[in-house]
């Protein structure tokens, strides 16, 4: 069976890197594009309690709702292809990546904030210099998760033409060939892996070394 | 709208196939998943194998596994159950043993002097006390089992995906309006649910 679609493989190099290249690029843009809109939001919504209830209460609520559902009810909405994945794929990565930094930040000891402006520090230097180190591995494991969601999501786009490796198991399903299925699931499970061990990795690189567990 | 309102007895079947699945595999799920907890929060060793195991599961995108399923389990409801089932272990291991950890020892320890066997004292003490993190796991459990189960319905499982499959198929807007909502409302009602049933659970203890 893995002969087969090894052969399978051998015989679509184009179509595989394509589908490949394709998957990576959503994921990637779709991850980055979320960072760039959770970070400031979840930096400006840990200071004030109101605003930081407001965004965890939705961003719980964004992170039931099942995925497929999500881009299937963006295809109405902005059709098929690339960009409407990408947009429903942000949707999906913005919850763990607000809530992780919203909590991550508020879970810095008030204490050591107390210290470094005592020392005087200004606002500015205690965030860039004493509250996002602290809070970074809690924001990197948000990353992972949603690296995750994301990669998994992303074999989902191709119910809505957003391409990427699934559309090799959703074509290998119709037609029940086997060998054209593992192409596409075997690749996204390992990138999906991949991603989760990388990320456990920078995690664990990036928590400041008096916090790592012994 | 007007669609959903004509055929709202469609949306049902699919919606009561939707819970049905869904609660069979939770069901399945929590009953592997309370005695591998409980042994894995007395054996650190068993704690870490099970929760690689789980984690490993829980990382493969889901349709990728429905598929690898298909000559195991074919198409249709066995699959779509195996695979929710494999997704859900993950937080029911981790908070079942991260709820009897937590189980202050002080009282076990009077438990036992009490003269409690160590079969009592999980029963009557440890279980619950750990009862309000096992919901908080049910919950994250039985939200992604919809989710799941959305996509499930691509191996013909049935459910709320059917609808959002054949709307997608023949560029039907409003039957993907009623299967994807649909499945949205359903995911946030559960959700509540098991909120509602955590925070008393905590209350109750706290009193």
């Amino acid at each position: 069976m893995l002969a087969a679609a090894w052969d399978y493989l051998l015989a679509h190099p184009q179509q595989f890197a394509k589908a490949f290249a394709m998957h990576v690029a959503l994921s990637a843009a779709a991850l980055a594009l979320a960072t760039a809109i959770a970070f400031p939001l979840g930096v400006a919504a840990a200071r004030r309690p109101a605003l930081a209830l407001a965004a965890v209460s939705v961003a719980n609520l964004g992170r039931t709702l099942p995925s497929l559902a999500v881009l299937a009810l963006v295809m109405p909405l902005l059709g098929t292809g690339f960009a409407p994945s990408l947009f429903a794929l942000t949707l999906l990565a913005l919850p763990p990546l607000l809530l992780n930094t919203i909590v991550g930040l508020q879970g810095v000891d008030p204490d050591v904030v107390d210290a470094a402006r005592g020392m005087g520090m200004t606002p500015r230097t205690i965030l860039r210099r004493i509250e996002l180190p602290l809070a970074l591995p809690v924001m990197f494991a948000g990353l992972r998760t949603a690296a995750v969601q994301v990669i998994s999501g992303a074999v989902l786009a191709a119910f809505i033409g957003g391409g990427g490796l699934g559309d090799f198991i959703t074509a290998g399903i119709a037609m029940m060939a086997w060998p054209q299925i593992l192409v596409g699931a075997i690749p996204v499970t390992l990138l999906a892996l991949a991603a989760d061990f990388l990320f456990g990795r920078l995690q664990r690189r990036l928590t400041p070394v008096g916090l790592r567990a012994a | 709208m007007t669609w959903f309102l004509r055929n709202w007895d469609q949306v049902a079947v699919a919606l009561y196939q939707h819970v049905a699945i869904a609660s069979t595999a939770l069901v399945i799920a929590f009953a592997i998943a309370l005695p591998v907890g409980i042994w894995a929060a007395r054996n650190a060793r068993v704690y870490a194998v099970a929760l690689a195991t789980a984690g490993f599961l829980y990382t493969i995108p889901t349709l990728a596994f429905l598929a690898l399923l298909i000559p195991l389990a074919g198409l249709g409801r066995t699959n779509a159950i195996i695979a929710m089932v494999a997704f859900a272990l993950l937080v029911l291991i981790r908070n079942v043993a991260t709820g009897l950890r937590e189980v202050p020892a002080d009282v076990v320890d009077a438990a036992r002097g009490m003269g409690m066997s160590a079969r009592q004292r999980l029963t009557r003490i440890e279980l619950p006390l750990a009862l309000p993190v096992i919901v908080a796991g049910l919950r994250i459990a039985a939200v992604t089992v919809i989710s799941v189960s959305v996509v499930a319905a691509y191996v013909n499982a049935g459910g709320l995906g059917t609808l959002i499959f054949s709307g997608i198929a023949t560029d039907h807007a409003p039957k993907i309006w009623a299967g994807a909502l649909t499945a949205c409302a359903l995911a946030i009602a559960v959700d509540t649910a098991f909120a509602c049933a955590e925070k008393r659970l905590r209350r109750h203890r706290a009193a």
